[in-house]
């Protein structure tokens, strides 16, 4: 991993000093563990705050939205599949871009880390597989396998799918993994478990809206649930408002998503609403045989028509 | 939509669509008895349904 910091400086350096980027957008060390927060370098002597580790899980292709600068971008391989949509999407220009690519394998759950060590975490360090995690009691090791942010751990797109410099060699992506396997269990359930399901699930949300300000997908000017005229949907914690929030949340990213996990792990109460977009991830699989972002050459699923669309669903 | 709708524990009845040009008259009539039908037998719809704020 110290490598990757290595190589990422290293390429950041000389993006800048030849001026083929006028800033580098990857991460910083966070003021807390597991907390790495994106950064701006816009000078050689700057690159030295960046850092790589498997706590960089936050989407950087959401600070690349309307963007005029040239910009390197560090870029795992669901960020860079997100920077494919917003190039498809007029968000950016590939021009403009220089795309770092970070060959990905997984980022660590905060969650689970904190939930697995007593008192407060005053350092996560990682080596070869292993995550070691020191809490002024002492200090315990996680597999890193085990500690991984779900979707990490059912990831089958590691690499970047574009980019102009790669900090390392590409790894191998998982096979023989179902990443639908928690959607194919609810779809399972019959009507009254899953509405119940589904009411347990976003109960605690306090609708704050980190889910969609973390999202790369969720840039319009003024979000529906911002909106007053018309109101779209009620603003209050009305359970049905809730429903309804997290449920045109996710259709607005129907086709779009590349289950980053940036919604969920920005949520300060821990909601699932990846289910929601899993969903659909799995329908435009399934349907339209569409993966967002993996083709900067191919239009998304809802935005075309082709004969051949199933329509079962129209009487 | 429909798919999404479902998943979250509406009825799979409960929402049809249809494409009846304004020249089918027939199939509109066919239609809207059929999803009638169906929406009756499943009574009044209480998901997705804002009940009013109860005051004390």
């Amino acid at each position: 991993m110290s490598t990757y910091t290595e190589n990422i400086r290293a390429i950041a350096q000389r993006l800048l000093k030849e001026c083929r980027v006028d800033m580098v957008i990857g991460f910083r060390q966070g003021t807390m563990p597991m907390m790495n927060e994106p950064c701006i370098v816009r000078k050689p002597e700057e690159v030295d705050r960046l850092v790589w580790d498997s706590n960089c899980g936050i989407n950087l292709a959401n600070y690349l939205t309307n963007r005029k600068e040239k910009i390197g971008v560090v870029a795992k391989g669901c960020d860079s599949r997100n920077i494919v949509t917003h190039i498809l999407e007029n968000k950016i220009k590939r021009e403009q871009l220089v795309v770092i690519g970070v060959p990905c394998q997984g980022m660590i759950d905060k969650r689970k880390i904190n939930a697995a060590v007593q008192g407060e975490i005053l350092e996560v360090a990682e080596a070869d597989g292993q995550v070691t995690v020191k809490t002024a009691g002492g200090s315990q090791t996680f597999k890193k396998a085990e500690v991984l942010q779900q979707n990490c751990s059912v990831c089958t797109h590691r690499n970047p799918v574009i980019h102009d410099e790669m900090v390392a060699e590409p790894v191998a992506e998982q096979t023989g993994i179902d990443p639908y396997a928690d959607v194919a269990a609810i779809e399972a359930m019959s009507t009254e478990e899953r509405w119940k399901f589904f009411d347990e699930l976003l109960a605690p949300c306090i609708r704050c809206y980190a889910c969609r300000n973390a999202c790369p997908l969720c840039y319009c000017p003024t979000c529906f649930v911002d909106e007053s005229k018309p109101q779209w949907v009620g603003k209050g914690q009305d359970p049905i408002d809730v429903r309804t929030f997290h449920f045109l949340r996710a259709y607005h990213c129907a086709g779009r998503c590349t289950d980053c996990g940036a919604c969920e792990r920005a949520c300060p109460v821990g909601i699932n609403m990846r289910l929601l977009t899993k969903k659909l991830n799995k329908d435009c699989l399934e349907l339209y045989a569409w993966e967002a972002g993996l083709a900067i050459d191919k239009r998304p699923a809802l935005d075309t028509y082709k004969a051949n669309d199933p329509e079962n669903f129209i009487h | 939509m429909k798919n999404l709708l479902e998943l979250m524990g509406v009825e799979p009845d409960r929402i049809h669509f249809s494409w009846i040009s304004s020249a089918e008259s027939t199939k509109f009539v066919k239609v809207v008895k059929e999803i009638t039908a169906k929406v009756k037998a499943l009574g009044p719809n209480q998901r997705f349904v804002k009940q009013a704020a109860k005051v004390a």
